[in-house]
C-alpha cells in the first residue's frame, strides 16, 4: 500500500467501524455497559480514561481478541460473530499494536513483519520482505531488520509492531497504550511514527494519555469510565471546555 | 625565568607490567575458587581428599592391571587381575548384534550406519536441506531399516518382482528370489536392539507428546477428555507393568493373525510410555508461552492452526529443551527394561554372557558391567551436550 492510497481513504466518508449497544462481562464484572460509536474511514479517535474503565477491552473487541456478550460490532460491513473464519479475515484488515508490543522473539525483526502476508495472504517471500522493509524504513529501522526483537530498545520494538501491523496493509489500526511501557526518552520515536500514520489518513482508535498526541491527530477524543462513554468531543472542545464533571477530575488528574 | 630544564617526558609507553599475582594467573584462580571461605576450603580439601582415594584404584583396575587379550579366562582369573577387556573383545559381536546371523550382520551394520548419517544430518544445525533429511528419516529410513533388518517378506519380494518384470532385470529378478531372508526378532540382541527401542522411543515420543499436549488443551470435549485420560492412567502405571500389559493382554484382544511381534509389543509399550511424559514436557512448555504471543498471532489473522505451529509450539519447545531432553536419556536408560518381558537388548546380552564358562571368574561381571555403564554414559553425555548447545543457540536475544 503506497501513502497515496491511504490519502484517499481517508477523504471518502464511509463507516469503518460501528458499535450498537456492546456489553461485555468478565465473570459478574460488567465492564462494558453498552457502547455507541461509529469511526468513519480515516477517522482518528483517541480513547481515554481512568484504569479499569473498559478502555483496551473496547477496543480488543474491535478485532475480537475478547468476545462481547450483546450488542454489534461491524467492522469494514463485516459483523463479528462466531465464526472463525470471518473473523481471521476481519482481522488480517485490522492493525493492533500492544502496549507489551508482543513481538515474536524467536523471529528476527524482518520475519516477524512477513511471517503473516506470507502464511495469510500468500504473498511470496520476495514480495514480502520488500514490502517489509518499506514498512520499516518507514519507521526508520531498516538497518534493524536482522537483529532479533529482545536485541532492540522498547522503543525501536514498538516501531517495529507498528511495521509488522502495516504490513498487512490494514484498513485500520488499533493502538492498546502503546507508548505506556515505554521509557521516557523513547515516547516521542513511537508518537512520531503514529503521528506520521495519521497525517497519511489511516483509520486510528488509539487508547493513550498521550494528550499532546490527542490534540496534534486526534479528530475526536472519547472518555470512558466504568464501561461508557461519557463525552465525546473534539480535542479543542474536549480539553478547552470539558462538559460532564468525571471528564474534568480525570483531565486535572492526568494534566498538570 | 628560563624555562625549567629538569623536565622528562617519556617518548614511548614503558611495558605494562603484568598484574600481580594475587588478582589473576592459576594461584588468584584458585584462591577466588576453591578456598573463598572457610567452608568451601574444607570441602576443597574433602574433594581432593576423595579423588586421590577413588582414582588410584579405579585407573589400576580399569587401565594397568587390565587384561587387554587373551584367548579366554585364564589370564583374567589369575589372582590381582583387573578389567578383563579381553572378554568384552571377544563378545563384542554378541553384545552388539545378540544372535543376529552372523553372516548377515552387515544388514545391521547398513541399517546403523544410514540411520547415524540421518541423525546427524537432521541434527547438526548447519547442515542444509532439513526438510529431504526429515522425509528420509521420518518416512523412507524405518521402512527401510525394517526390510533390511527383518528380511524381505512376501509383499516385498513381489513389489521387486513387479519391478524386476518391468524392467525385464535378471538382478532384480534374482533378489526378489534370493536376498533378505527373514530373521526373526527372536534372533535380534545387543546393543542394536537398545538402539532400535530407544529410536523408535524418541522419535515416536515427541511428535505424540506435542499432539497429546494440544490434544489436552483442544476444546472438543471429547478429544480433551482421551487425551487427559490417555495421559493420566499410562503415567499413572509403572513402565515395566505397561510392558507387560502390552505383552500378555495386546494379544487376547486381537485376533490371532495379527498379534504384533514380540519385538513390536514392547516397542508400542515404550514409546506410548515415552508419549504421555513427553506430553506434560511439551504442555509445560505452551504454559510458559506469554499470552500476549497467542495474541499477538491473533491480530495478525494467524489461523488458530497457523499460530500454534508458527508461533507458539516453536517457543513451547525451545523453552522445554532440558526438559525433552531429559525425558530422552531417562528413556533411553528405561529400554533395559524391556528385558524382562523378554527381548535381548544390550545389558541383557551382557548379562547372559557374564556365566561363559570359558570365561567365568571374579572380574567378569563386574568388567561387562562397567562396559555396560559407559554405553550408557556415553550416548546420556551427548545427548545433554547436544541440547546444551542447542539451548544456546536457540537463546536468541534472551541475552541482549
Amino acid at each position: 500500500m503506497t501513502d497515496a492510497d491511504l490519502r484517499s481513504r481517508a477523504s471518502a466518508h464511509v463507516v469503518a467501524i460501528e458499535m450498537r449497544d456492546v456489553h461485555k462481562w468478565f465473570g459478574r464484572f460488567h465492564v462494558l455497559r453498552g457502547i455507541d460509536l461509529t469511526v468513519n474511514r480515516g477517522e482518528r479517535i483517541v480513547v481515554c480514561g481512568p484504569s479499569g474503565s473498559g478502555k483496551s477491552t473496547l477496543i480488543r473487541c474491535i478485532n475480537r481478541l475478547e468476545t462481547h456478550q450483546r450488542g454489534t460490532i461491524v467492522v469494514d460491513g463485516r459483523e463479528l460473530t462466531d465464526d472463525t473464519k470471518r473473523t481471521d479475515e476481519i482481522r488480517r484488515d485490522v492493525g493492533m499494536v500492544f502496549q507489551h508490543f508482543n513481538l515474536f522473539p524467536h523471529l528476527t525483526v524482518l520475519e516477524n513483519c512477513t511471517l503473516s502476508p506470507i502464511w495469510t495472504l500468500g504473498k511470496s517471500q520476495k514480495a514480502a520482505t520488500e514490502t517489509a522493509m518499506h514498512f520499516l524504513e518507514r519507521v526508520r529501522i531498516p538497518e534493524q531488520a536482522h537483529k532479533y526483537p529482545l536485541q532492540l530498545s522498547g522503543g525501536q520494538q514498538q516501531r517495529v509492531a507498528i511495521a509488522r501491523a502495516l504490513c498487512m496493509s490494514p484498513k485500520i489500526m488499533l493502538f492498546d497504550e502503546p507508548t505506556s511501557a515505554l521509557d521516557p526518552e523513547m515516547v516521542k520515536e513511537v508518537l512520531d511514527t503514529m503521528v506520521s500514520l495519521a497525517k497519511d489518513g489511516m483509520t486510528m482508535i488509539c487508547v493513550t494519555h498521550e494528550m499532546g498526541f490527542a490534540r496534534e491527530v486526534a479528530d475526536r477524543v472519547a472518555f470512558i469510565d466504568n464501561g461508557e462513554f461519557v463525552e465525546i468531543n473534539n480535542p479543542e472542545e474536549f480539553f478547552a471546555h470539558p462538559r460532564h464533571d468525571r471528564t474534568k477530575l480525570f483531565l486535572s488528574q492526568i494534566l498538570r | 625565568m628560563p624555562p625549567p630544564q629538569r623536565t622528562f617526558v617519556r617518548s614511548e609507553f614503558s611495558p605494562a607490567l603484568p598484574p600481580p599475582l594475587n588478582v589473576a594467573g592459576p594461584f588468584a584462580w584458585v584462591r577466588a575458587n576453591l578456598f573463598n571461605s572457610v567452608l568451601s576450603s574444607i570441602l576443597t580439601l574433602l574433594s581432593i581428599a576423595f579423588i586421590l582415594w577413588i582414582t588410584p584404584g579405579l585407573v589400576r583396575w580399569l587401565l594397568i592391571d587390565a587384561v587387554w587379550s587373551a584367548p579366554d579366562g585364564d589370564a583374567c582369573r589369575a589372582p590381582g587381575a583387573g578389567a578383563c577387556w579381553a572378554y568384552v573383545r571377544a563378545k563384542i559381536t554378541f553384545f552388539t548384534y545378540g544372535a543376529y546371523p552372523r553372516d548377515a550382520l552387515w544388514r545391521v551394520d547398513l541399517t546403523l550406519v544410514m540411520g547415524a548419517g540421518l541423525a546427524m544430518w537432521l541434527l547438526w544445525p548447519d547442515w542444509p536441506r532439513k526438510g529431504i533429511a526429515a522425509v528420509l528419516f521420518f518416512a523412507i529410513y524405518p521402512v527401510v531399516a525394517f526390510i533390511l533388518l527383518h528380511g524381505m517378506g512376501d509383499g516385498s519380494r513381489a513389489v521387486v518382482n513387479a519391478a524386476a518384470n518391468a524392467f525385464n532385470s535378471d538382478v532384480l529378478r534374482d533378489v526378489a528370489r534370493n536376498s533378505l531372508p527373514i530373521i526373526g526378532t527372536h534372533l535380534w540382541g545387543g546393543i542394536f536392539v537398545s538402539l532400535l527401542v530407544a529410536t523408535v522411543g524418541i522419535v515416536v515420543s515427541l511428535p505424540m507428546g506435542v499432539l497429546l499436549a494440544l490434544g489436552r488443551q483442544s476444546r472438543a470435549p471429547f478429544i480433551r477428555f482421551f487425551c487427559i485420560v490417555l495421559i493420566e492412567v499410562v503415567r499413572g502405571v509403572p513402565l515395566i507393568t505397561v510392558l507387560f500389559m502390552a505383552n500378555t493382554m495386546l494379544p487376547l484382544f486381537v485376533p490371532d493373525a495379527w498379534t504384533p511381534d514380540r519385538l513390536m509389543r514392547p516397542l508400542i509399550g515404550v514409546a506410548l510410555f515415552a508419549s504421555v511424559y513427553m506430553a506434560e514436557v511439551v504442555r509445560g512448555g505452551l504454559q510458559a508461552v506469554p499470552r500476549g504471543q497467542h495474541e499477538g498471532a491473533m491480530a495478525l489473522g494467524l489461523s488458530q492452526s497457523k499460530m500454534m505451529r508458527l508461533i507458539v509450539m516453536p517457543q513451547a519447545l525451545t523453552i522445554v529443551i532440558p526438559g525433552i531432553v531429559n525425558s530422552f536419556i531417562a528413556l533411553f536408560k528405561d529400554t533395559t527394561l524391556v528385558a524382562i518381558v523378554g527381548v535381548f537388548d544390550f545389558l541383557r546380552a551382557i548379562d547372559t554372557q557374564r556365566l561363559d564358562p570359558a570365561w567365568n571368574g571374579p572380574t567378569i561381571s563386574t568388567t561387562g558391567y562397567a562396559f555396560a555403564a559407559m554405553f550408557y554414559f556415553v550416548f546420556c553425555f551427548a545427548m545433554s551436550r547436544y541440547s546444551l548447545m542447542m539451548e544456546r543457540r536457540l537463546a536468541h536475544g534472551r541475552k541482549r
